[in-house]
């Protein structure tokens, strides 16, 4: 009987082990975009390794979900890999850095230069042939992401303008993904944050800029987006603190060694 | 006494399974139907979907999965079927033994795992060997086609296993040879169990999520051929959900009250089915 009781009286515990809220001081509740996450999440392993006593829990959700839980006080801070939208402008913003949105390619495709306008075309479902931009004949297979995720809404911001982005397109949930078919697809094209790009797949350059860290740096590179920081109130206390790290020049190193574009050293 | 408790207790265990089911039902309705009437029928049963927009059309998924659905019993019934006729009238008692739980064995794969043997395998080989982009209705068909074969296979042996022996038996003596007996009297003996298997693997292929965002392509776009990429509903849920707010995720909600009727007709056609036999 006794054995029986242990295993419900565990999970009960459990319940009470120490959990991380907005409202306790010594804790600081992050939430938002899945872009912004795994970055984050490394400056808050440094920032807790300095300040034993605070702790810092991450969670992803969306860039749209966390700008809803910094209104809704269920987070300290708020990330966002997008800019705000006008009704959302009361939030107080703090550019953590900036993220290049990369086209990508399959190693073997000869393509290495595309225009702002082919791009479009491309993803509309204008140009469905590689000819039509110089490449050898054969069907474009462009791969977008899902409807809601925040790097779609900067290459729609950035690259689509008004134009829509075509449902003829393959759809991937994550940039990992859409990486993993444009490395196995030669037809594929695909756009994914610049930090994620590896030698399994081509960088292409647009409007003959190509997307290197020099171009990201002096902003020649004009399709970045900026990883926010989002907080309802002034900064104060631990949050603060976290804030002040984010921005030092240690955390923009560590940054900047993950392929992100600090905004300190221009 | 004791008979009693016994009884009560297992009444309200009993019931709490229906509780959960009510309480499923409700919610997804309570979420789901508002939107549909707020986006007005036409547009909910558009090709458009663009839940961002304002755009909350779903034809396209439902084709999607309906075409999945379809290409996996083209994939699975045939096969499964022949598999529980070997296994009951052609093959040893040892074959039997050995063969069926290997068969069983599938059921307990995790989706996840067919989905990537599909991206792995399937995939760059329709892609290379056939055409198009890989991602397609096609290799959906035959991973889902494979994954419904263990509760075709099972289903059918069992109703297979209890047609009376006398049946074979009469049948042989009055000159029948083993396929004829088969075809006509073991089949249509076994009817109602075999078409329920059926609609229960159709029932896992429509519900199946994961393996099939790993391998449809998820194009919004309807399919013209088999090669072309394709959208399920579950797969639009799945995809969608975690960034979705507002509108977006009530519309989520809608194609699952979708999604639910579809399974209430098909549960209800099963019944149907096996009662008139």
């Amino acid at each position: 009987m006794i054995r029986l009781l242990f295993l419900p009286l565990v999970f009960l515990l459990t319940l009470f082990v120490d959990g991380c809220s907005p409202k306790k001081k010594s804790c600081i509740t992050i939430a938002g975009s899945t872009s912004v996450q795994p970055f984050i999440e490394k400056l808050a392993d440094q920032f807790m390794a300095k300040y034993p006593g605070i702790k810092i829990d991450v969670q992803g959700g969306g860039s749209t979900a966390g700008i809803q839980a910094t209104f809704n006080n269920t987070c300290n801070i708020g990330t966002s890999s997008r800019n705000l939208k006008q009704n959302e402008q009361e939030l107080k913003t703090f550019l953590m850095c900036y993220d290049g949105i990369v086209i990508i390619l399959h190693q073997t495709n000869p393509i290495n230069d595309l225009t702002e306008e082919q791009i479009r075309a491309i993803f509309d479902g204008t140009i469905t042939n590689w000819k039509e931009v110089g490449g050898k004949d054969s069907k474009i297979i462009p791969v977008t992401r899902e409807e809601g995720s925040g790097t779609r809404g900067s290459f729609e911001d950035l690259i689509m303008e008004k134009k829509i982005i075509s449902d003829a397109c393959l759809v991937q949930d994550s940039n990992g993904s859409v990486r993993e078919i444009i490395a196995t697809t030669r037809e594929g094209i695909g756009y994914i944050s610049a930090g994620l790009v590896d030698e399994r797949v081509k960088a292409v350059n647009i409007n003959g800029i190509s997307a290197n860290t020099e171009n990201f740096l002096s902003h020649k590179y004009k399709f970045m987006r900026p990883f926010l920081l989002l907080l309802k109130d002034v900064p104060a206390g631990n949050v603060k603190e976290f804030i002040d790290y984010t921005l030092s020049t240690e955390a923009q190193d560590i940054l900047k060694k993950y392929g992100l574009i600090s905004t300190i050293a221009k | 006494m004791k008979d009693k408790i016994a009884r009560w207790t297992l009444l309200v265990i009993a019931f709490s399974a229906v509780l959960a089911l009510l309480l499923i039902t409700f919610f997804i309705f309570q979420q789901g139907v508002p939107l549909i009437f707020k986006a007005g029928l036409k547009n909910f049963f558009s090709t458009q979907w663009s839940p961002t927009h304002g755009k909350f059309g779903i034809s396209s998924m439902i084709v999607g999965s309906l075409m999945v659905t379809f290409g996996a019993l083209l994939i699975g019934v045939p096969l499964g079927l022949s598999c529980a006729i070997f296994l009951t009238e052609f093959s040893s008692k040892t074959l039997q033994k050995n063969l069926k739980p290997v068969i069983e064995l599938l059921a307990g794969i995790p989706s996840v795992v067919y989905g990537f043997i599909g991206i792995i395998v399937l995939v760059p080989f329709i892609r290379e060997h056939i055409g198009g982009p890989g991602f397609s209705v096609l290799a959906s068909s035959i991973i889902l086609g494979i994954m419904i074969l263990p509760t075709i296979v099972s289903i059918s042996y069992d109703s297979l296993l209890v047609v009376p022996g006398t049946y074979r038996a009469g049948s042989l003596a009055l000159g029948a040879t083993k396929w004829q007996t088969v075809t006509m009297v073991l089949i249509p003996a076994a009817r109602s169990g075999i078409i329920t298997s059926i609609i229960l693997g159709m029932g896992r292929a429509v519900g199946e999520t994961m393996a099939v965002i790993m391998i449809a392509g998820n194009a919004l776009k309807i399919p013209h051929s088999i090669l072309d990429p394709v959208r399920t509903i579950t797969s639009t849920i799945a995809l969608e959900l975690s960034y979705s707010v507002g509108d977006h995720r009530m519309a989520l909600f809608a194609c699952g009250t979708i999604l639910f009727i579809i399974i209430i007709i098909l549960n209800i056609i099963a019944t149907k089915l096996t009662r008139r036999t």
